[in-house]
């Protein structure tokens, strides 16, 4: 069952159509990327979705039914530009933003109390925020974002400013709230944190919406029939040998070993290349080569880009 | 509106626990009793010191022209020549030294008064008082008319004393006093200017913080931008009221502390307030106690009801007014261009009050007494005067609408340029988000 299902969603600014008829499916209890250059809608949409702006044509359903304003006190956000005040302390701010989300104090003090000790940081709780760091005020953003246990959680950039390890606390702690039943909405540019995290995408350029599906499911539509082989024998041999089957893009010797990477033709299955050089040659590995995400993602922006030039 | 209260509570404590705050409230009541207070016990130090100013009368004439009272003593010294003014002037027991060089009838101008430090005016006050009565009587005795100095002094006595009175459509008389009311309507204009102008830019700045910091981000996923605005908007005027109020209650206070001290009797106030010495002079009594009974017909209710109207009313309007400006640009060094117009108003309304205090009833005083950015200055300089009771309920009335009006349109505004990031603004852009937000 999809969460939150939007239809032909419509946004348009003074000059420009921010969204042009947007169709996105978000799964319950998943991880759906968000995905798009820069400039490309994401924001818009996040926005409409947070009832921070309202969409000038288009639906969208919470749960089966229409999204309304009370709503919101089930969706957490945490925008990519986000702040936090200054001269205010550390605990009184993170309290006031956790009432703001309908908390009551006492509710909030517990929750916050919880996070802030997990998070080793209760020791800044009497600090103003100018004297802590970025990634700092970061965490704390972050657990205002989810202290209020809502259902749809929305993370746009979530790790911009953190070090490697505290990225990976954070990942950690997103896949154990989807482990808790949180549907997570996770909008980047850091295509490799896609691949470790989301279950689904949706690849939105120049307001309308290029590709979706499950992340396995678009790699495989983007491979283009490559493999990688490593092998011992003779390598001039082996470039003869498969002539006929594929093409040959590249032939290296890595660690005492051929590393070939081919281009199967179009009538060629793997195993009959498989089956053609299995008797000649000692094959150590042989693999499909996938395109990675960051592929997929120039690749499918580009083919959006021409179609819309031509 | 739980939200509402929820950020109005932030704006208001985060505030008030500043330490700018508490300084300035705490320091502005010292400042405002220092300056009722201090001429007051000012005069009362110089009082007790006696001044000794040597005479050098070249004439002889003068003698008895001068007594000595308990403040000046008069000492006449031998006439010489060649006398060292400067000897004299610096000893320890002259003040002054005063010489006169010839007939001041004949010239009045041969008179000269030699001090090594700054004569006060009662000194020389003193001096010319005791001289020309002198000389005016030398003068008539010069005629030689049997009498004439007896109805000379009669025709003097004549005063004329003006009692202005008001009389109400019911027949009630009301003592009023121009220069009273003038003081009245003058420091409530001055107040609701300044308090308008600092708290409305302050407003702007809480909204330029919040956006510059990105804080607006995060918050506006929870409250509606509206429910933002207001809540900051009487938040801050809640500071605002604050410090008013302890303002008056402070100082109304120490007034009361220092003059206990200062004076050692509740007297002292009328004393004080009459700005001389009320016991020995009963004119001045008899006015201080009119001033009072001017004050009761004013009804200080009523008129403290009206400021706090007034007071309340132009920050409010005005505060939406920044508050949209705040939204519109991206840091403070851009404000200029959206500040002029809305500052222009407020200082104008400052020069139309002054103006409006000459003449309370003309066309000007009414006119921008019925404009909202400016009545609140103005009309709060009129009411003092006895504004006709319809004129103060049209103005009032119209204030509240324009409120309503304003408010609505900086929501609108408010509501796109909080998320408005690195984009010069213009007015035309302004007007489109204000359109816009309608759809």
């Amino acid at each position: 069952m999809n969460l939150l299902q939007a239809t032909g969603v419509v946004k348009k600014y003074a000059n420009h159509l921010a969204l042009d008829h947007v169709d996105i499916a978000v799964p319950e209890n998943k991880v759906f990327g968000l995905l798009g250059p820069n400039g490309a809608g994401k924001t818009t949409f996040i926005r409409i979705i947070n009832h921070i702006t309202m969409p000038d044509a288009g639906e969208i359903l919470f749960k089966g039914k229409p999204l309304k304003a009370s709503d919101i006190g089930r969706i957490g956000y945490l925008p990519e530009e986000r702040g936090l005040y200054k001269k205010m302390k550390v605990g009184e701010q993170a309290l006031y933003l956790a009432r703001l989300k309908g908390m009551s104090k006492n509710d909030a003090l517990k929750k916050l109390k919880y996070w802030f000790e997990k998070f080793e940081i209760i020791s800044w709780w009497d600090k103003k925020v100018e004297e802590l760091s970025k990634g700092m005020q970061q965490k704390v953003q972050f657990i205002v974002t989810v202290l209020h246990e809502p259902e749809l959680l929305i993370f746009d950039e979530p790790f911009s400013g953190f070090d490697p390890i505290n990225a990976n606390i954070l990942k950690q702690e997103i896949l154990g709230l989807k482990e808790k039943g949180s549907t997570i909405i996770f909008s980047t540019h850091n295509m490799s944190s896609v691949e470790e995290l989301c279950d689904e995408i949706c690849l939105v350029n120049n307001s309308k919406t290029i590709l979706k599906g499950q992340v396995g499911d678009i790699k495989q539509s983007f491979k283009s029939n490559k493999i990688e082989v490593a092998f011992t024998g003779d390598a001039d041999h082996f470039t003869k040998e498969v002539d006929a089957l594929c093409h040959v893009d590249s032939l290296q010797v890595k660690q005492g070993m051929q590393h070939a990477l081919v281009s199967l033709n179009a009538e060629t299955s793997s195993n009959q290349l498989l089956s053609a050089i299995l008797t000649h040659y000692q094959i150590h590995s042989f693999s499909e080569v996938l395109p990675s995400m960051d592929e997929v993602f120039i690749k499918a922006v580009e083919n959006a880009n021409q179609l819309k030039t031509n | 509106m739980d939200k509402i209260l929820l950020v109005l509570q932030r704006e208001y404590l985060t505030r008030v626990k500043k330490k700018s705050f508490i300084i300035m409230t705490a320091l502005g009541p010292l400042l405002f009793a220092a300056m009722m207070v201090v001429p007051g016990w000012l005069m009362s130090m110089d009082d007790k010191k006696d001044k000794v100013v040597a005479v050098d009368d070249a004439t002889g004439f003068y003698q008895d022209a001068l007594k000595s009272d308990q403040n000046i003593t008069y000492k006449f010294l031998v006439h010489n020549d060649a006398t060292d003014k400067n000897a004299v002037v610096t000893q320890e027991i002259y003040d002054a030294l005063l010489v006169i060089e010839g007939d001041l009838l004949q010239n009045p101008s041969q008179l000269r008064l030699y001090s090594d430090g700054q004569i006060t005016m009662d000194v020389t006050n003193n001096i010319k008082n005791q001289l020309n009565n002198f000389l005016r009587d030398k003068k008539l005795e010069s005629y030689d008319i049997e009498g004439i100095k007896e109805k000379i002094t009669e025709v003097n006595q004549i005063h004329v004393n003006i009692d202005t009175v008001r009389l109400d459509e019911d027949g009630s008389e009301k003592r009023n006093s121009a220069e009273f009311a003038m003081v009245i309507g003058m420091v409530s204009a001055l107040l609701i200017y300044l308090f308008m102008l600092i708290y409305g830019t302050q407003v702007m700045r809480g909204v330029i913080e919040e956006k510059t910091n990105r804080i607006v981000e995060v918050i506006i996923s929870s409250v509606k931008p509206f429910q933002l605005m207001m809540g900051k908007i009487v938040g801050i005027g809640l500071v605002a009221l604050t410090q008013f109020l302890l303002w008056v209650g402070l100082t109304v206070a120490i007034v009361f502390v220092m003059q206990a001290f200062v004076f050692g009797g509740g007297d002292a106030i009328a004393m004080q307030q009459a700005g001389i010495d009320a016991g020995s002079n009963p004119e001045v009594q008899s006015k201080f106690n009119d001033i009072m009974g001017i004050i009761g017909d004013l009804n200080i209710a009523s008129l403290f009801g009206f400021f706090l109207f007034y007071f309340i009313g132009g920050y409010l309007i005005y505060s939406t007014l920044f508050a949209a400006i705040g939204s519109a640009i991206d840091n403070e060094t851009e404000t200029q261009q959206f500040v002029m117009p809305v500052m222009i108003p407020i200082i104008l309304s400052f020069y139309v009050a002054m103006a409006a205090m000459q003449n309370p009833h003309g066309d000007l005083a009414f006119w921008f007494s019925m404009i909202p950015l400016t009545s609140p200055v103005v009309m709060m300089a009129r009411i003092p005067f006895d504004v006709p009771a319809w004129e103060i309920i049209l103005s009032m009335f119209i204030m509240m609408v324009s409120f309503v009006f304003f408010t609505w349109f900086a929501g609108r505004v408010y509501r796109t340029g909080i998320l408005m990031y690195g984009k010069k603004v213009s007015y035309k852009e302004i007007w489109k988000w204000f359109i816009q937000a309608g759809k």
